[in-house]
């Protein structure tokens, strides 16, 4: 063994590894370093006492090990386990076996045998339990090999009767994670083992260590997991388990119950200490409730959590978790919520003055009062009023996925949501709102709820008025003051907060196209229009009368009699905010007012929308006319990009796909122009010039081909293609200018050279989509690859030339969706005139607010840049909680700006904008390359010397007055 | 039988004056040491000649309790430790013993200079008791004496508020003190682990009522107070110092916080600064967003909340004032009431209970003409509204907790008799545990059944431990052992340690049984026929025919003698000692059937 292990040894000393490379063309010579096992082998017998080796071990457990010298390191270690005596050492290598057995591409089967020997003989508990974990990587390594688990498993079962508790966690878990989920597999292999392996877990539910029982039950669920089908016998176990000591088991302990309940649902179980039977899962479910109020706040969470994914559970038991029968003195007291209801029900409102108005009615039989329920009762009614947010939170959260499965079970739990509005901790109340707007197509809300709900629009955090502006366009309301009340404090609202004025407005509109029956009465009194009286025209700027107008707008819209009620003002300030608000004012159909009939006539299906086939029209047009002359196709070119872009300015929803496409013929046109240029074949050094108007529009297009890259969300890779090729086009057209311009060879070489790697790299990334380029730039150059890798510089800038001039324009197709991110910085508003100011040397932190629609992954690529009036430019990276995400493709960026400077003797402004940051290295493109293995793409890619690290503006700058004092002495 | 003995000396039955005394295993200990607010003669304090007729009370007693710093259970301590004579140690929790004195001195201050009492303890003495006073942190396990430990755990109820639990060997006794089950705006919900004691002594205050959640009273409170603030009134919140007034603070405050409030609110000052200064401190003690929030800022570094001056009172434009006491009955609450109640925008909210008599009670049942000192007669036009915040445990918390200690038995104090007795009727029923509610002066006996632990030393344990089956966790195992009580100690012993230890000499215990054989042949015939037969029989003994004469089988062994009259009976004489009785008797019975004759 030893003279084998030595000839292997030297073996790989010496090994020479040519490694070839199929994508690129060069080879490279590769020498492997000094194999690890000979290495390992040096160091162990070196090592004099066991704290020696043990040091040699962990230096080594840093490094990687490459797959083919794995098996040979194992045997060293192997070799050197069966000689150590010290417990430590035997414990680093057995981790270190497991950790080796893990290296990809190394099947383990082979050190199997060894692993399972090295046990038997193995004294210490410790190194027994890693032994063990060591067999369980080994056995997840092979999981098509049902023999090897079978043995494992009869290895762990022998040792489950260790008196270590690690030992028997570490069998349990290897029993959970290998043992046989299909009973046929179980009856062939007629072991001992084999017995069910249910059973030998469920023996050690009732073990005396915690520890182990956590194990067990873990190791079930683990089972379940992996698709054994759980026997229900276990439920009566798992049951006693609730009541455990410890908080780890009562937590798993919930968790199996859970997963029981969701296995039989149907079943039928008694209970105790009585005649009657229910379903499991009704039974499961008391249980669970019962957990609510556990002692630990882990339990409690966890209880909390599960109970909103029991939907089978009987709708009596469900209304049960809200149920909490106050008394008083032995008498029955109507709760808060009852009495609210009352009070609205008999239409009387809220008296409170009374003392005793919430005094105790009824007497109570005291035999019948149950303190303690077996059932679910009040478990919600816990949950919410728990001390920790955790637990509110979950239970928040299980009430909304209950209330979305069951409507009654909604209604129910309205008043209780409601209530969670005014929690103490924001998160909460924030939960509880976008609960509520989540089940709200179930509910209908009271007057009194509605106040409730209303009286948080107050809140100073505008997360929290967002959320509920939300959920307001969501819900129903019963009466027309509940309307009214609404506005009203949405109103209230909008003079606290002036900022939030689009969300309100927003709210409103849905508000009032969901009740516009209800808003018909209140017209006359929110216009303030009188039946003999001409009343003053209100402030068409003002945002409040902007808002009534809103609401009533849209009520109008499915309510024909309601424009009966305008004044004539009013139609005027339709015709305008018709206009300006386009996406919150409706089309009306008004009669006998042609003055105002909308430029959309109604008899047009809003399908066909004309703009969009104005949008397609003229792309057909340029794309039609690419024979034409080139003057013809200049004009062409700058009138389209003029009506694209006015198009995008009008209409919201196309200015994605209006920009983008004005954005690529912008940049075929500058192409187009810089190709005109007659001078071309002039020598270069008298056109200057001109050669300066082609090199920035060549850099322009490659700025603008980053933008559509980038900035765009719904971009397909087919637009991908036409970008790069655009891409690709600039920098031929670089290469061009840089030949006409510089002297000598020298410089020119290497710009080849990347120029054709480029072109390279594109063939391979696109190569599915090159069928559909025909005729293009790249299609001729590929054509023409082999030329110009032999043929020299100069010649290459010719064939260029003449193929970017021969080349046909592209037709880009549109996606479906196409929207441009888009920035709004709310604060700093830019309007202030007080400068901010600080000590120099000292910072002082500026609060950037700002909305960002259809960015994609905004933590990673939006920076905030700060300009200094003297040029200096600062970048900073916002935390990534800092971002927070209102809706899909809508992201709020709220940070603070740290700012900096030495003493000013004048205050002066500053500029903030937000940026787009991109590298195209991720870039879509690379992304759907198949992803290489971790070491391979090391080496395979050089270094990103061609990723672009990059920014794009994206928002409008805003000034930011600062003056910074010199320190005072 | 070991036994617990409970003596309530006050909150028997009864609200007030808690003082209960505890003797568990020779430990006498007493839980609290309140006052009575009803009772302005002696027995206001508790009898403390219950415990004493003459002598020092430092003798009978190991150690005193104080579960919280309201003077329901602490007033009577400067009495107590002082007048009467204490010198032990003193217990309680570092918030209750900084705020303790602040009352205790207030309350001094009320009975001595404003009611003109004598003989009663003075600021001095206050100090001195403090002096006596030992302070624990939460679940710190106290040595009290060699056996008695104390161990205190979470209350809630008001800051610093905690249970205590009283343990010696392995007795023990949970002592509840005032606690609150629901979290509040500054205090979290008590808590205690599966502990298991002998006895729970819990308060019972809510036996009978369950409460509503307190979101709903939150969000009443709240709402009143803005509407009648946005209305440009002002409001009148009647509080006592400590306790509820920082939690209602706590949630204006927040209150005022999220909605931008702008109106100014008040807090009388005096007291109550002391002690907010130590809500600021201890921190730890409250509830988790405080303590979560309090590096950004302090919840009681109130924003909004600012010292109330008399001048204010008069001040236009919309309020909100906290003024002492709490029952209006007189003091800065009565002057600012005077000046509000005649207009109907003002509001006053009580938050607690009134006693009759008091003006807030009469407001509260409705009276809206008063009649004040010098016939004057004081229209009530201001909204009245009553608010119950109390900090209390309702019949649900009180359940919940025994849930969660699981208790053997359990004993009620601080409650109205016929309250406890519908509680106690539903304990025993749910848990199946046997519940008790003396009265003051009424001994409880609860008798114990502790296990007992003794020391069993490895090698025994591991040699017993291999005989027989696997260890069973579901079963009891029977080991063999010597049972040594030395020095105060139980140790499980092997017999040959004992005898080592004890310095004994061991005594051989030899039986022996005379077998006769009917046998004709000569004597080691005979033998060598017994040893042929046994050797066959016991297969997995050793068998020794010794050239004595004699057989051994292990050490048992075996000679025979002819019958000295009749020489055709043999008489085998067989001696075993007293570890082989299993083997020396199966032995002799097999020797008695006889020998086979198929070996002749």
């Amino acid at each position: 063994m030893a003279a084998h292990l030595k000839k292997r040894v030297y073996e790989e000393f010496t090994k020479v590894v040519q490694q070839q490379h199929e994508d690129l063309s060069t080879k490279k010579l590769r020498l492997t370093k000094p194999s690890k096992s000979a290495a390992l082998h040096v160091d162990l017998c070196k090592a004099t006492s066991p704290a020696d080796a043990l040091q040699y071990l962990l230096q080594f457990a840093r490094k990687p090990v490459e797959v083919e010298s794995v098996e040979g390191v194992v045997r060293i270690l192997l070799e050197h386990y069966y000689k150590e005596n010290d417990a430590s050492v035997r414990l680093k290598i057995a981790s270190l076996l497991g950790l080796l057995s893990k290296t990809a591409g190394f099947s383990p089967d082979c050190i199997m045998d060894d692993a399972i020997n090295t046990l038997q003989n193995e004294k210490s508990h410790q190194v027994l339990a890693q032994l063990l974990d060591t067999l369980l990587v080994i056995g997840t390594k092979l999981p098509e090999n049902p023999s090897v688990r079978m043995r494992l498993v009869e290895v762990a079962c022998k040792h489950l009767t260790d008196s270590s508790h690690g030992v028997r966690n570490k069998c349990l878990q290897l029993i959970g994670c290998l043992g046989p989920v299909e009973k046929g597999v179980a009856k062939e292999a007629e072991s001992q083992a084999a017995k069910d392996v249910q059973k030998i877990i469920g023996d050690h539910f009732n073990d005396q260590d915690p520890r182990v029982r956590t194990a067990a039950i873990k190791a079930m669920l683990q089972l379940h997991e992996r698709g054994l089908k759980l026997q229900q016998a276990i439920y009566s176990q798992a049951c006693k388990l609730l009541a455990d000591d410890y908080e780890q088991v009562r937590s798993a302990a919930v968790q199996l119950i859970w997963v029981l309940s969701q296995l039989y649902p149907e079943s039928i179980v008694p209970i105790p200490s009585s005649n009657e039977e229910i379903r499991l899962v009704d039974d499961a479910f008391g249980k669970i409730c019962h957990m609510v109020s556990d002692g630990s706040w882990v339990v409690r969470v966890q209880a909390a959590k599960l109970l909103g994914s029991m939907q089978q559970v009987s709708s009596h038991f469900l209304e049960q978790t809200l149920d909490k029968k106050l008394m008083s003195d032995l008498r029955r007291k109507r709760t808060a919520h009852e009495r609210a209801k009352e009070l609205y029900s008999s239409g009387e409102f809220s008296s409170g003055r009374k003392w005793g108005d919430d005094a105790p009615k009824e007497e109570i039989d005291t035999g019948a009062v149950n303190l303690i329920e077996s059932g679910a009762c009040g478990a919600f009614v816990h949950g919410l009023e728990d001390e920790m947010y955790e637990v509110r939170i979950a239970a928040v959260e299980a009430l909304c996925m209950l209330a979305q499965s069951s409507p009654a079970f909604a209604e129910k739990c309205l008043d209780f949501l409601v209530d969670m509005f005014n929690d103490e901790i924001e998160e909460v109340r924030l939960q509880s709102i976008h609960t509520m707007r989540k089940i709200s197509h179930n509910i209908t809300l009271r007057e009194d709820q509605l106040d409730t709900v209303l009286a948080v629009l107050e809140d100073s955090s505008r997360d929290i008025r967002e959320a509920l502006h939300e959920l307001l366009c969501c819900t129903n309301v019963s009466t027309k003051e509940g309307i009214h009340l609404a506005l009203v404090e949405l109103l209230k609202n909008l003079t606290k907060y002036p900022t939030d004025r689009e969300s309100i407005w927003k709210c409103l509109k849905f508000l009032g196209s969901r009740h516009p029956t209800l808003v018909l009465p209140l017209v006359p009194e929110l216009l303030s229009t009188h039946p003999f009286f001409d009343t003053p025209e209100p402030d068409m700027d003002d945002p409040a009368y902007i808002a009534v107008l809103v609401l009533i707008f849209n009520a109008a819209k499915s309510c024909p009699t309601m424009p009966a009620l305008f004044s004539d003002h009013t139609f005027r300030h339709y015709a305008y905010l018709r206009d300006s608000l386009s996406h919150l004012v409706p089309p009306l159909r008004l009669p006998g007012r042609k003055l105002v009939s909308s430029p959309v006539s109604p008899s047009i299906t809003p399908h066909e929308d004309p703009s969009q086939q104005f949008l397609h029209q003229s792309l057909e047009r340029v794309y039609n006319l690419q024979h034409l002359d080139p003057q013809g196709i200049q004009e062409l070119l700058e009138f389209t990009i003029r009506d694209l872009q006015r198009l995008g300015e009008l209409q919201s929803e196309l200015a994605g796909m209006a920009d983008f496409t004005a954005t690529y013929l912008q940049c075929q046109l500058l192409l187009i122009k810089a190709l005109q240029e007659k001078l071309w074949n002039v020598a270069a050094p008298l056109y200057l010039k001109q050669n300066a108007l082609a090199s920035a529009a060549a850099k322009q297009i490659l700025e603008e081909t980053y933008k559509m890259e980038f900035m765009y969300s719904g971009v397909e890779s087919r637009q991908v293609v036409i970008i790069h090729h655009m891409r690709l086009q600039a920098k031929a057209l670089q290469l061009i200018v840089t030949a006409r311009t510089t002297r000598g060879v020298e410089p020119l070489f290497g710009m080849c050279e990347k120029f054709l790697q480029e072109v390279d790299s594109f063939q391979r990334c696109f190569i599915s989509e090159l069928p559909h380029m025909q005729g293009s730039f790249v299609d001729k150059l590929l054509d023409l690859m082999p030329r110009l890798v032999t043929s020299k510089p100069s010649e290459v800038v010719k064939i260029l030339q003449t193929t970017l001039r021969q080349s046909t324009f592209l037709h880009l197709p549109l996606p479906e969706q196409l929207h441009r991110a888009t920035a709004n910085i709310i604060e700093p508003t830019g309007e202030s005139d007080n400068p901010l100011r600080f000590t120099s040397g000292l910072v002082v932190a500026l609060d950037v607010d700002a909305t960002l629609e259809h960015v994609q992954d905004p933590q990673g690529t939006v920076k905030v840049q700060v300009l200094y009036p003297d040029g200096q430019a600062q970048l900073i990276h916002p935390k990534p909680a800092d971002f927070r995400n209102p809706g899909p493709g809508r992201h709020r960026l709220i940070t603070q700006v740290y700012l900096s400077h030495t003493a000013w003797t004048e205050p002066c402004q500053i500029e903030v904008r937000l940026l787009l940051a991109y590298n195209s290295n991720t870039s879509k493109a690379s992304a759907r390359t198949p992803k290489s293995a971790w070491n391979e793409s090391l080496e395979a890619l050089p270094p990103s010397e061609n990723g672009i690290e990059g920014t794009i503006p994206f928002s409008k700058p805003v000034k930011v007055y600062i003056m910074p004092k010199p320190a005072r002495r | 039988m070991p036994e617990i003995k409970v003596t309530p000396l006050g909150a028997g039955q009864d609200v007030g004056r808690s003082c209960i005394l505890v003797s568990i295993a020779g430990k006498n200990v007493m839980l609290d040491c309140g006052m009575h607010m009803g009772y302005n003669d002696d027995r206001r304090f508790p009898d403390f000649s219950y415990i004493t007729q003459n002598g020092r009370l430092t003798d009978f007693l190991d150690c005193v309790i104080i579960s919280h710093f309201h003077l329901d259970h602490c007033g009577a301590l400067p009495y107590f430790s002082e007048m009467v004579g204490y010198d032990g140690p003193i217990y309680m929790t570092h918030p209750t013993k900084a705020i303790c004195p602040i009352l205790l001195e207030d309350y001094r201050k009320i009975t001595v200079d404003k009611k003109g009492e004598t003989n009663f303890f003075t600021s001095q003495m206050i100090k001195d008791c403090m002096k006596k006073v030992v302070a624990v942190h939460l679940h710190q396990t106290v040595q009290v004496d060699e056996e008695l430990e104390i161990k205190a755990y979470y209350a809630g109820h008001v800051l610093g508020a905690a249970m205590f639990q009283i343990k010696v060997g392995c007795e023990s006794v949970v002592y509840t003190g005032d606690y609150n089950m629901t979290p509040d705006r500054h205090l979290g919900a008590a808590w205690i682990d599966k502990c298991r004691p002998d006895l729970l002594i819990s308060e019972s205050t809510y036996a009978t009522t369950i409460r509503d959640s307190k979101r709903c009273r939150e969000r009443d409170f709240l709402k009143k107070v803005h509407e009648t603030v946005e209305r440009g009134g002002k409001v009148l919140i009647p509080v006592f110092a400590l306790g509820r007034a920082q939690e209602l603070c706590i949630l204006l405050e927040t209150f005022w916080e999220r909605m931008n409030l702008k109106a100014p609110i008040y807090f009388s000052t005096g007291l109550t600064e002391k002690a907010n200064h130590y809500y600021k401190l201890f921190i730890t003690w409250t509830n988790q967003k405080i303590r979560k929030t309090f590096v950004q800022r302090n919840m009681f570094e109130f924003k909004h909340i600012k010292a109330f001056d008399r001048a204010f009172a008069d001040n236009p434009g919309p309020m909100v004032v906290f003024a002492t006491p709490g029952m209006l009955h007189a003091g800065q609450s009565l002057q600012i009431f005077r000046k509000w109640a005649g207009n109907e925008k003002n509001m006053v909210i009580m938050p607690g209970y009134c006693v009759q008599g008091t003006v807030g009670h009469k407001i509260l049942s409705g009276q809206r003409k008063l009649e004040m000192e010098g016939r004057q007669i004081l229209e009530v036009k201001m909204q009245v509204e009553y608010m119950s915040f109390s900090a209390h445990a309702d019949a649900k918390g009180i359940m919940q907790l025994i849930r969660q200690a699981e208790p053997r038995n359990v004993l009620l104090v601080h409650g109205e008799a016929k309250k406890m007795e519908f509680l106690k009727q539903k304990i025993e029923q749910e848990f199946h545990v046997s519940c008790y509610m003396p009265a003051n002066g009424e001994t409880t006996t609860i008798f114990t059944n502790p296990s007992i632990p003794v020391d069993i030393s490895l090698g025994l344990l591991k040699r017993e431990a291999a005989i027989g089956p696997v260890p069973d966790a579901k079963k009891p195992k029977l080991m063999h052992g010597t049972l040594l009580m030395k020095d105060n100690s139980f140790r499980l012993v092997s017999p040959e340690q004992a005898l080592k230890e004890l310095g004994l000499a061991e005594h051989q215990l030899r039986f022996t049984c005379r077998v006769h054989i009917q046998d004709p042949r000569k004597e080691h015939e005979t033998v060598l026929r017994v040893y042929n037969h046994l050797k066959g029989v016991l297969k997995d003994y050793s068998v020794q025919h010794l050239p004595d004469g004699s057989i051994t089988v292990e050490s048992i062994l075996i000679q025979a003698t002819a019958h000295s009259e009749d020489q055709g009976t043999k008489v085998l004489l067989v001696s075993w000692t007293y570890q082989d009785e299993e083997l020396g008797s199966y032995l002799t019975s097999l020797l008695k059937k006889g020998l086979p004759q198929s070996t002749a």
